[in-house]
């Protein structure tokens, strides 16, 4: 079935338009198994996700700290596949939310990227982000993603310089990804400082919508990176809340901090 | 892909720089790296026509490493190889035991030149780790090692090293465990700490500039050996072989000759427990081209793009992954690439170590195996043993490998005869 599609930057401009900014959330498909991640992105949709980003385990994830890092290795040890990541954006996309997926770019080589770009559309996914992917390199996807009307998000971060932030800023489509400090995702004490200088710059570069992750694990920085950023992107946090506990339990941790996330991105926009 | 000559073009094969080889090599890595790996680029470019870059180098290399390191007939060995002529280029005799210091020393220069005061490297087999560790000792840099936790434990020996050397060495506990885990790691550690930290990448893999900057360091391998066989021979070698694992110590030997169409270039990949098995590390051989750790090459993978797990019983070969160049040489028919397996590396180990007392590294050994079936070979379709010579990469030496060589052929106890293979008289 086919439903019609949710783009990020609708979600983002919706958030907007009611006073406040885009809570993004991360989920890795298959973790702890497909249905319960499925059952997890629902449950973040309810709380006050407006853009679910599903993860596509993999190997090599050369970009994550251990956090995300081991969720995706079990997952993969779960046996999760492709296809269960096209079925989970499918059940996501259902709810109504925005649904990327967030993925390493040799999956969808080996696929074949205008195949997976196409069943992406077809599962009613908004499109990629693409960590490991610069856009001098992804002449291929962005045709694919041309071609099926899906988003292109990539990444920036604050070693960025101003050719490259124009370069990313250009090529991208939804948001731009600004990866708030040099690292791996993780949960992290404070945003770094460069967060906020990267989001003007980026801006300046010429995005139109600008995204601030890595590291954002409380009400209180969702709220201080509200004050900025189009949208709050929040993973590592929601996979440990995930993983506190089994079953419904792990769901209720997820819950209630989405809950609180959602609050922290509304005072954020009242704050500034 | 303008950079290089594709096939039918008409630049010569030596002159790739990269960051693309045909199809193969870029920059698949994260946005927060491009800018370190564009000052390194810049500083390549700079330092590599740079007459006082050059000079310190070349002092090290004489000084510090002991190059050039000699070319060595080994005849006694050769008897089985159809009685050609195979020539060992030394590696094994640098300092710290193999090819890996030569891109070590050039890339703690470089480091020093863009002002960072630590370098992080990856390690399988130790060897790129110790010479890693070496160089921070000598120019007084700060150094950590990422090692796979299944690695420490076979390569115990180098891990001791490196701690002696002042470097710390973390084992890594993720993934298979192994090299490929050690490479996610260290770049986890580079894209944390790029205000301070240099990464000293291993071998001709991962994103540009690494490929193009490494084969460039290891060069002088080939070009010092195919001096040195015209001045003792008089001649180009019919063939050259090498093992790969990333495929450092095979570019290095190659480059010299890629423009020498009359001389084969041979890879010899790791094939585990055989090439028709799964547990193999034979990535030309049995992979398909993908992405993985920064470039795009030949790569073992599942259906879904799922990295595969490499087995070796040498931890040196012990990758999923290859360099760009390699790939680009195989699909030009430049150069070709087959498997070795571990039973056929290790008699070949036991071989030249007890035919010419020199004990290899288990990888250099793959070499070695390569050259006894390619002699064969070449001398069963009617070439003249006398006539023919074969050069192969003695990449390193077999001292860090005795452990595994106790377990293989059973050394245990407390003395006993001197090993003696199946087929062979007592001989001289
Ligand atoms: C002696 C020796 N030879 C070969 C290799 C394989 O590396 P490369 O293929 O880059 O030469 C290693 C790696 O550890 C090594 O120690």
């Amino acid at each position: 079935m086919s439903h019609a599609r949710r783009t990020a930057g609708a979600a983002i401009d919706d958030a907007s338009a009611q006073g406040r900014r885009a809570l993004v959330i991360y989920l890795p498909v298959g973790y702890p198994d497909v249905d319960t991640s499925i059952e997890a992105a629902r449950t973040a949709v309810a709380a006050g996700a407006d853009i679910i980003e599903l993860g596509l385990p993999y190997s090599d994830p050369g970009m994550d700290g251990p956090l995300v890092a081991a969720a995706a290795q079990q997952a993969l040890d779960g046996g999760v596949r492709i296809a269960d990541v096209m079925r989970a954006v499918e059940e996501v996309a259902a709810t109504g939310a925005a649904v990327l997926v967030m993925t390493y770019y040799n999956p969808v080589l080996r696929y074949g990227v205008e195949r997976f770009a196409r069943e992406i559309a077809e599962a009613g996914g908004a499109g990629l982000i693409t960590p490991d992917l610069i856009p001098d390199e992804a002449g291929e996807w962005i045709a694919a993603a041309d071609a099926h009307g899906l988003d292109k998000v990539f990444l920036v971060a604050p070693s960025s310089t101003s050719e490259r932030l124009e370069l990313t800023a250009h090529a991208s489509r939804g948001f731009v990804y600004a990866a708030s400090t040099m690292g791996v995702t993780g949960v992290r004490a404070a945003i770094g400082a460069h967060a906020e200088a990267l989001v003007s710059r980026t801006r300046a570069a010429g995005a139109e919508r600008v995204c601030v992750g890595i590291g954002v694990s409380d009400a209180q920085q969702a709220a201080e990176v509200a004050g900025y950023a189009d949208g709050v992107i929040v993973g590592s946090a929601a996979v440990r809340a995930l993983g506190s506990a089994a079953g419904a339990e792990g769901l209720d941790a997820l819950r209630t901090l989405v809950e609180d996330l959602a609050d922290g991105v509304r005072q954020g926009t009242v704050a500034s | 892909m303008t950079e290089t000559s594709g096939p039918g073009g008409t630049a010569p094969l030596r002159a790739a720089t990269g960051p693309y080889f045909g199809d193969y090599g870029g920059r698949f890595v994260p946005e927060a790296l491009i800018a370190a790996l564009d000052d390194l680029s810049v500083a390549w470019d700079k330092a590599r026509v740079d007459p006082t870059f050059a000079l310190e180098l070349s002092t090290l290399a004489r000084d510090y490493t002991g190059r050039p390191s000699p070319i060595t007939e080994v005849p006694r060995f050769a008897r089985s190889a159809g009685g050609v002529r195979i020539v060992l280029k030394r590696e094994d005799l640098n300092h710290t035991g193999s090819h890996k210091i030569n891109n070590v020393l050039g890339q703690a220069l470089l480091t020093k030149r863009i002002g960072k005061t630590r370098v992080i490297a990856e390690t399988g087999a130790g060897q790129h780790g110790v010479a890693t560790a070496t160089a921070a000792a000598l120019f007084g840099l700060e150094c950590t090692v990422y090692m796979g936790e299944e690695d420490t434990r076979r390569q115990a020996l180098n891990v001791a090293r490196m701690r002696l050397l002042g470097a710390e060495v973390v084992p890594v506990t993720s993934g298979s465990r192994t090299l490929k885990d050690a490479i996610n790691e260290a770049f986890r550690d580079w894209v944390t700490n790029v205000e301070t930290t240099n990464y000293v990448f291993g071998t001709v893999a991962g994103p540009h500039p690494f490929p193009a900057l490494v084969r460039d360091l290891q060069k002088v391998i080939g070009e010092e050996a195919r001096a040195q066989m015209l001045e003792r021979f008089d001649a180009l070698p019919d063939a050259v072989v090498a093992c790969v694992g990333g495929g450092s110590n095979a570019m290095g030997i190659f480059h010299a000759f890629l423009d020498d169409a009359d001389v084969a270039l041979i890879g010899c990949e790791a094939a585990g427990d055989g090439m028709d098995t799964e547990r193999h590390a034979a990535t030309i051989s049995k992979g398909v081209p993908g992405v993985l750790h920064g470039a795009k090459s030949y790569l073992l993978q599942d259906e879904d793009g799922q990295t595969i797990e490499s087995h070796s019983i040498s931890a040196g070969l012990d990758y999923p992954g290859v360099g760009p160049e390699h790939a680009w040489l195989a699909d030009l028919g430049r150069a070709s690439y087959r498997g070795i397996s571990d039973a056929e590396a290790m008699e070949a180990f036991a071989l030249l170590s007890r035919t010419e007392g020199i004990i290899p590294a288990i990888e250099s050994a793959h070499a070695l195996a390569g050259a006894l079936t390619l002699g064969r070979e070449l001398v069963d379709g009617g070439a003249d043993p006398a006539q023919t010579t074969i050069l192969v990469s003695l990449s390193g030496r077999g001292d860090k490998d005795v452990e595994t060589a106790i377990d293989w052929f059973g050394l245990t106890g407390n003395g006993g005869p001197g090993l003696r293979g199946a087929d062979e008289e007592a001989d001289g």
